[in-house]
Formats: structure tokens, sequence, C-alpha cells
């Protein structure tokens, strides 16, 4: 398998669980990202642990990126598939635009529909889940980005 | 009033924020290849699929769960005076179009939008773009769904 990695995706995937276990219990908060990144903008009225919890987001990745290099610290974004001749910047525009409206209108992303909805046994969240790990599966293997 | 200024808030949120992107970059999730290789089902018959994604969601929706069934027993959380969980709970066209859209735009780049904020530690190129345009989708979604319980629920009437 390529470079399957089952104890780091499970211990990663613990602290994911911590740190939404930690948001919900002593905030009473959702750590979905989508929602959190979204309501920055007016009318939001809760914005300063939005911006808060964001900011420690990328000071937590850099952090575990550099007590462990070897887990590949300077990622790239994909390229397109070979077929597209728009360029790179439109295809991410595209990628980015859709997810950001996506995750609007459907109220959540892989974090706060994936974790904590499923967790909470939301219909609407397992309704969502099914729905974009389907479409996304379906998109890469319709588009041949991999 | 919000709890926004409350200083043990701020700080939990810190720390949980920290967790969260720790955890996703130990998971390697922040890597948008790694995730494209978990959704490339066509490369399950031929040895090349990789599954770790699917370990981060169990690992991480146990952890949640259990969390879930503890708040439930509370009156409220430790730092505010209640657990904002939606109370929308319809299957509607939003929801479906909107995950569909979403699943259209994570399959295109293998980025969701954690990984994308947590990818600025990195900077690789054209994150911005994609950045800018997740802040623009959203920004063009909220003319569609009001953000906001009280007006969310008052839609669903």
């Amino acid at each position: 398998m390529e470079s399957f990695t089952p104890i780091t995706a499970t211990l990663g995937g613990l602290l994911i669980g911590l740190s939404a276990a930690m948001l919900w219990l002593g905030n009473g908060r959702i750590a979905g990202m989508s929602g959190i990144f979204g309501q920055l903008l007016p009318p939001g009225r809760t914005v300063v642990w939005r911006i808060v919890f964001l900011a420690s987001l990328v000071a937590g990745a850099a952090l575990a990126a550099w007590l462990f290099p070897a887990l590949g610290n300077s990622p790239q974004l994909a390229a397109p598939p070979a077929w597209f001749t728009g360029g790179a910047p439109l295809w991410v525009a595209a990628s980015g635009l859709l997810t950001g409206f996506g995750t609007k209108i459907g109220n959540g992303c892989t974090s706060g529909h994936g974790v904590c909805g499923l967790a909470r046994l939301s219909k609407r969240s397992f309704v969502a889940v099914g729905i974009f790990f389907g479409v996304a599966i379906l998109t890469v293997t319709l588009t041949g980005i991999v | 009033m919000s709890k926004d200024l409350d200083f043990r808030y701020l700080a939990l949120a810190a720390v949980a924020g920290l967790i969260f992107g720790f955890g996703l970059y130990v998971t390697q999730m922040t890597d948008p290849l790694k995730v494209l290789h978990f959704l490339d089902f066509t490369a399950i018959p031929t040895g090349g699929w990789d599954p770790s994604l699917a370990f981060v969601m169990v690992s991480a929706l146990i952890v949640m769960f259990v969390a879930v069934r503890v708040g439930r027993t509370w009156r409220k959380p430790l730092f505010d005076v209640r657990f904002n969980e939606p109370e929308f709970t319809r299957i509607d066209a939003p929801l479906v179009i909107g995950a569909a859209l979403f699943g259209i735009g994570w399959g295109m780049s293998g980025i969701c939008p954690g990984p994308a904020i947590s990818l600025i530690a990195f900077w690789p190129q054209n994150l911005l773009i994609y950045l800018l345009a997740l802040f623009v989708g959203s920004y063009g979604g909220s003319f569609v769904i009001p953000s906001g319980r009280e007006k969310r629920l008052a839609m669903a009437q």
C-alpha cells in the first residue's frame, strides 16, 4: 500500500479527537474548521476565540513539523490533472471556491460534520459525510488527479 | 454577552487549536497528496491505496464520541453558559448540495478547510490563492445560508 501509516494516523487522530473534546466540554463549541473560519466576517459576534484557535492551529502544525520533520514538512499542493490546461492557480481557486461555498451552505466540513457531527449522532452529519466523501472519491476518479 | 474575552475561554481555544494542528501534522493529512491517495479508490485493486485517513477519522471520532456522552450529563460546558449544539436537524437541499460541492472541491485538491489553514505553517505555492478562494466562497455562501443560530432556526420554521 502507498505509504500507509496506521500508527501516526491513529495517534494524530486521537489528538484531533482530544482537541474537539476539549473545545466541546470546555467552551461548548464544535471544532468545525469551516464554521470557525467562515464566521470570522461580520456579523460574527464571537471572533476573538476563532482567531486564537486558528492561529494556534498553524502554530501546532509548525511545532509538530519542527519536532518531527521526517513526517514531511514541505507539503505541496497537487498539480492539476494533465488534461486541464488552465494552469494550477485557476484549478486551485476553483477547488477553494467550491469548498468555501459548499461547506458554508452545507454547514460543515471534515471536522465539523465528520468528527463532531458523527460523534453527536447528527442525522445531517451522516448525510453530509456520506455525500462529501462519496463525491470526493468520484471527483478524484473522474479527474484522474492522482 | 459572549465569553469572547474571558481568559480561560480563550486559553482553552488556544490549547485546543495547538493540539489540533499538532495532531493534523502527525497524521500527515496536511499533505494534500496523502489525502488524495486515500480518496483514490481506483488504486485499491493495484495495492496503491492509502487507508490512513480512515484511521484518523475513527480514532478522532472515538474520543469525541466519549466527550459528547460525558457532556450530555453536564448542564453546561466548563467556561460558557451552554453547549452550542446545532438545533437545526432537517435534511434540506443546502446541506445536500453544499456537501456535494465541497466533495468536488476536496477531490480536486485533497485539501479541506482544517489542513488548508494549517498549511499556512508551510506556505506551499498557490496556498494563498486557495485560501482567498475559500474565503470568497464561504462569504458567498453566507448570502445563501445565514450564519448564526437564531437566523438558522428562523429559516427552519
